[in-house]
């Protein structure tokens, strides 16, 4: 079977201001994800992941390399849902008019079907600045999974929530997933969230952003409300992946442009 | 809901002490008008009673209303010209470097040359024609529009346009949903102020080339020292046009902004 998405980025490179050196963000970084796949990409900030998404989802075309989609099976191109890091909903329009808008016109049910299935049906004509931050997040969610995505981007889309809202979150996206199934890239820089979450971790070593380990979640998604299981594969991975440990910490030494 | 129901009447409650106090103001306006009229007793200060009688007559006997609706006319078309050719042109300029380093010095110079200027030369190129008034009117407005609208492109916030590009939202459907929703209040900023510029420059070009509108009837009335008649004309087109802001500008502003409660 032909993977869901190849990803060969040689380089990616953001010009510096006035002549100085132009600063790299990205150099080698390959990655293949099945199609059904849930991976996860784990890195520490600014080591570029969210350009690598915005490379995936087409937004950022100056980059050398090439991202393949596999079409759809009716021979359509792939569709992308992206979960921006804030919900990035548009203010000036409800709830219900932000998820109409990425799909074809007068698809009515499927707003109210996905509306329902995040739990927000009654909050449908609220304004997003009416909504809390958490229900914010729900709407963003439910507006990824309308267009029925081929592959869902995910850019860290649960950081400053609190404890109990990003579990809810994180167990509403897995039943939706379960549901609506779907290939995910999901960006963080927790490895306790990946591991709760996904099938495998990529990491990637902070800047310029490559790929220094590919591991497969063994735990059984069944055990993975444990956090003593999860906590003791997390120390595992650190141990195993030193390299990782250095290059965070390098990538916190260096002051950020 | 009972708390919405006692916001809408707070709300309905300042809105009602707003308006009485508009009233307040206008009737001392026309009370001290009186007063001072009454006082100089000239013919060149009518008061504003005799004022408020003479628009009465002229809109039962005169040209009034029919100058009023010819005027208006000329104004809707000057300001749809220019508020739809000004915001293409902002909106262009405010998203493309090269083409507003290319126009800039002419929006400055456009911006800079005298209305009578604009009007004049649009007479004796076009001669005095109907489309030559209304283009002249236009073009007076139009740099204002471009720069208030190169302001508001300029402004537009890349992340929701990435969001709209990510999902394929089409481009029309970004135009509408996305790009003019954040444009609304330079919109209006525009129109309003637009409003005021066109229709005193309407009257000019009228006064100037056209054989009637307000405009005209003014000139008349100016040959014959008729102060009270040009006052009636005036207080006439002010009410239409407070009207217009009322009744259209302020509705229309209330509605592109209920998201911001």
């Amino acid at each position: 079977m032909t993977p869901a998405l190849i990803a060969e980025v040689r380089e990616k490179r953001y010009p510096r201001a006035r002549g100085a050196q132009s600063h790299v963000a990205l150099a080698k970084l390959s990655l293949q994800v099945a199609a059904g796949e849930f991976v996860a990409v784990v890195g520490p900030s600014g080591c570029g992941k969210t350009t690598f998404l915005n490379i995936v989802a087409g937004l950022d075309r100056d980059f050398a390399g090439d991202i393949r989609l596999a079409p759809r099976a009716d021979g359509q191109p792939a569709r992308v849902g992206y979960v921006f890091q804030e919900p990035r909903l548009l203010p000036w329009r409800t709830v219900y008019e932000n998820i109409a808008l990425v799909l074809p016109p007068q698809r009515d049910a499927v707003v109210e079907d996905m509306l329902q299935a995040v739990g927000l049906a009654a909050a449908q004509d609220l304004y997003p600045l009416q909504l809390s931050v958490g229900m914010s997040r729900r709407v963003a969610i439910a507006r990824a999974f309308a267009i029925q995505p081929d592959l869902l981007l995910m850019d860290e889309p649960f950081v400053s929530l609190d404890h109990d809202t990003v579990e809810q979150l994180r167990e509403l996206l897995l039943k939706l997933w379960h549901a609506r199934p779907t290939t995910v890239l999901f960006v963080t820089h927790d490895i306790r969230e990946a591991l709760v979450l996904a099938d495998r971790l990529v990491l990637l070593s902070g800047t310029p952003g490559q790929v220094v380990a590919d591991v497969a979640v063994s735990l059984a998604r069944s055990r993975r409300h444990s956090t003593a299981d999860i906590e003791a594969l997390r120390e595992e991975i650190l141990r195993r992946h030193r390299e990782l440990i250095g290059a965070a910490a390098a990538a916190a030494a260096t002051p950020v442009e | 809901m009972i708390v919405a129901t006692t916001a809408q009447r707070a709300s309905s409650w300042t809105l009602a002490s707003s308006f009485a106090q508009r009233i307040g103001s206008v009737v001392l306006l026309l009370a001290v008008w009186q007063i001072v009229a009454e006082a100089i007793h000239s013919r060149l200060l009518p008061s504003a009673g005799a004022v408020l009688i003479a628009l009465a007559q002229e809109c039962v006997h005169g040209p009034l209303l029919l100058s009023l609706g010819i005027t208006l006319a000329r104004v809707a078309a000057a300001f749809a010209v220019a508020m739809v050719v000004g915001t293409a042109i902002g909106i262009v300029m405010g998203r493309s470097r090269t083409i507003d380093a290319l126009f800039d010095t002419w929006l400055v110079l456009l911006l800079n040359l005298p209305a009578l200027v604009i009007i004049v030369l649009a007479y004796v190129w076009f001669g005095l024609t109907e489309a030559a008034a209304i283009g002249a009117v236009a073009v007076n407005k139009i740099p204002n529009t471009a720069v208030t609208l190169r302001e508001g492109a300029r402004a537009l916030d890349r992340r929701y346009a990435d969001m709209a590009a990510s999902f394929h939202v089409g481009r029309w459907r970004t135009l509408r949903h996305v790009i003019m929703p954040q444009l609304y209040p330079y919109i209006f900023a525009a129109a309003r102020s637009g409003l005021a510029l066109v229709w005193k420059i309407v009257l000019i070009v009228e006064l100037l080339g056209r054989s009637n509108g307000v405009g005209f009837e003014i000139q008349l009335y100016f040959q014959q020292f008729d102060v009270t008649r040009i006052l009636a004309y005036s207080i006439a087109f002010m009410v239409v046009m407070q009207l217009i802001e009322w009744a259209v500008f302020q509705p229309l502003e209330r509605r592109a902004s209920v998201w911001r409660q």
